[in-house]
């Protein structure tokens, strides 16, 4: 960005604004992730990583990495499918597929895990079905990989639909007349052009599903050891005023969270200097 | 290879895009769908192409006498190029050019030494040698719309179609590739169709051209023939600068700015001429034109050479005879 003479402002007030402006940033995002950290050491390594290698931490973090192992591939795939039906065609109620994708970030999340509850919980309209084939949904896992997909589903989608709309089908349309199949028009055209959009869905897709509470909370039952996620986990230990190891595991929710704006940050370096013309 | 478009309608919900419509493309010419935007152009090319489907229907359209209405897009054979170039960007030159090769199932795909050579051989028919290993971002307008151009040829077409080719350049590359083009033509003889809604443009480069409006085909026939002879008011006034005059009698007439004699207005002749009064003078050109008034207070255009310009050393305020061609 470069500064232009006439639109800057006094050197007192970019002063003031710019500290403004940190300050919020220290306040509220640095300070809050500096004292996970902090709390976290409070009691020294040896507690530190007490916390991390107990058991029912262990299977929190083994249950939140399968629940994304399944839902996030699940959204990237329905996502990418959503994006290319709407963006490449036009059809009737492409508008209220549009609203319908945008849906779980509308809905709170714990309505998100009701919804689940009501429909497959024991009282609930298949609930009864479920029993007599012995399949267990609500309070498994099964359920907590569809509350997670469910609440996580429209960041591929939500990624992809701008960028695919703004690049339009010429270059599928080129291909088309030149002989290819769907097939190698997706692999060998629409992917190259969207790999990068496409995995910073997956990567925002991925933070919040390992880190989801709300929905997940509703469905999971708290099952120490069985069906608590991380998140989970970290409220169980704070409840029980095990604060040394929450902080401990909540950690590694912040780790990731930093990751993923690492990586984030490296994809937009990469594809900053992109330009956007016609080609 | 010609193409014989007949009878074809196509609608989008309720808006109507083409009426009936049909054409016949000589094999080997150079034809111009012209016309303004919304007069349906682009979707009869598209429809050509296979990109867009006419409405189910009679409506057919002939490849050298082939009904290819239900041949898809990919088998019809069309090098089809686009406004905006379409490159695929990721990809260098050669690749672009060479995609059309490489996705050929296998027992049709030529070899790998073959498609290089196929490459090669069309970039320097574009006159592009050497950038085989750009990406499409480091080229000029031009160039790029002419890798597109060697893209579409790669997989030796059996007709050209080219939608809007020069719109996104500038005025003067425009009229280089314009020439180049037409060149170009001659010397493969691909039967080409191609959109524009620049008189210009159509009138210098096609062989043939259509003046489309409002979804339907307003007339056909050779750049001159039709500068010449337009059917109706709106081709007149579509195809460059006219004057619409309404005569004495009540009658409208079109008089093109050129075809009108400039004279001192002591040579009137009352049976032809008319008298006016200069208004405003613009010779900053090749011609200049005048704008004049008539006694009866229309305004007229006019163009007149430089040089009698000078001979007759016209300012602002000065009285003219007007000679008006003689009615046809």
């Amino acid at each position: 960005m470069s500064h232009s003479e006439v639109t800057t402002e006094s050197r007192a007030v970019r002063v003031l604004l710019i500290a403004a402006a940190g300050g919020v940033v220290a306040l509220f995002l640095l300070l809050p992730l500096m004292a996970v950290f902090i709390e976290a050491l409070r009691k020294g390594w040896e507690v530190f990583f007490e916390a991390l290698r107990d058991e029912a931490a262990l299977s929190a973090v083994k249950l939140t990495l399968t629940a994304a192992a399944i839902s996030v591939p699940m959204n990237t795939l329905f996502g990418v499918a959503a994006a290319w039906s709407v963006t490449k065609f036009r059809f009737k109620g492409r508008a209220l597929l549009i609203s319908l994708i945008d849906l779980p970030f509308a809905v709170s999340p714990v309505i998100a895990g009701l919804v689940w509850v009501l429909l497959f919980g024991s009282h609930g309209w298949f609930g009864e079905w479920l029993q007599k084939y012995d399949l267990k949904i609500i309070f498994a896992l099964p359920g907590i990989v569809i509350a997670t997909a469910f609440v996580t589903f429209p960041f591929v989608a939500r990624e992809l639909i701008p960028l695919m709309e703004s690049q339009g089908s010429d270059q599928e349309e080129a291909a088309v007349t030149l002989g290819a199949g769907g097939w190698k028009i997706f692999w060998r055209v629409t992917v190259p052009n969207i790999k990068w959009g496409l995995l910073y869905g997956i990567l925002l897709c991925n933070a919040r599903a390992m880190g989801e509470f709300g929905a997940v909370s509703v469905v999971s039952g708290h099952i120490r050891g069985e069906t608590n996620t991380l998140p989970l986990h970290v409220e169980v230990l704070y409840n029980e005023y095990q604060f040394s190891a929450a902080f401990a595991c909540a950690t590694l929710l912040a780790l990731l969270a930093l990751v993923t704006l690492g990586i984030k940050s490296a994809i937009e370096h990469f594809t900053g200097h992109s330009s956007n013309g016609h080609y | 290879m010609s193409i014989s478009i007949h009878s074809i309608h196509k609608t989008f919900g309720t808006y109507k895009a083409l009426e009936d419509v049909s054409l016949d493309v000589p094999n080997g010419s150079l034809t111009a769908l012209l016309g303004p935007s919304g007069s349906g152009k682009t979707t009869l090319l598209r429809i050509v192409a296979g990109l867009e489907f006419a409405d189910p229907g009679p409506g057919r359209i002939l490849f050298h006498g082939e009904n290819v209405v239900d041949i898809p897009a990919g088998k019809r054979q069309v090098g089809f190029v686009f406004q905006h170039y379409a490159l695929f960007r990721h990809m260098t030159v050669a690749d672009n050019i060479a995609f059309g090769l490489t996705v050929l199932p296998r027992h049709q795909r030529p070899s790998r030494k073959e498609i290089g050579d196929r490459v090669a051989e069309l970039l320097s028919l574009v006159k592009l040698d050497g950038l085989d290993q750009r990406r499409p971002h480091e080229l000029s307008g031009g160039q790029r719309q002419r890798v597109a151009l060697a893209r579409a040829l790669a997989i030796r077409p059996k007709v050209l179609l080219l939608d809007e080719p020069f719109g996104a350049l500038d005025a003067q590359v425009r009229k280089d590739l314009r020439r180049w083009l037409r060149l170009f033509h001659d010397e493969i003889g691909l039967t080409t169709l191609f959109v524009t809604h620049d008189q210009e443009e159509a009138l210098e480069l096609a062989d043939q051209v259509v003046v489309m409006r409002n979804a339907r085909i307003e007339q056909v026939g050779p750049p001159q023939k039709i500068y010449d002879h337009p059917r109706t008011p709106f081709v007149y006034e579509f195809l460059g600068n006219v004057n619409k005059l309404v005569t004495p009698a009540g009658v409208t007439r079109y008089v093109r700015p050129h075809e009108i004699e400039v004279k001192f207005a002591a040579e009137f002749d009352l049976q032809t001429d008319r008298l006016a009064e200069v208004q405003h003078l613009f010779s900053a050109g090749p011609v200049a034109s005048l704008s004049v008034r008539a006694d009866d207070g229309q305004f007229i255009e006019v163009e007149i050479s430089r040089k009698q310009l000078e001979e007759l050393a016209l300012s602002v305020g000065d009285k003219v005879a007007l000679g008006l061609p003689v009615s046809s």
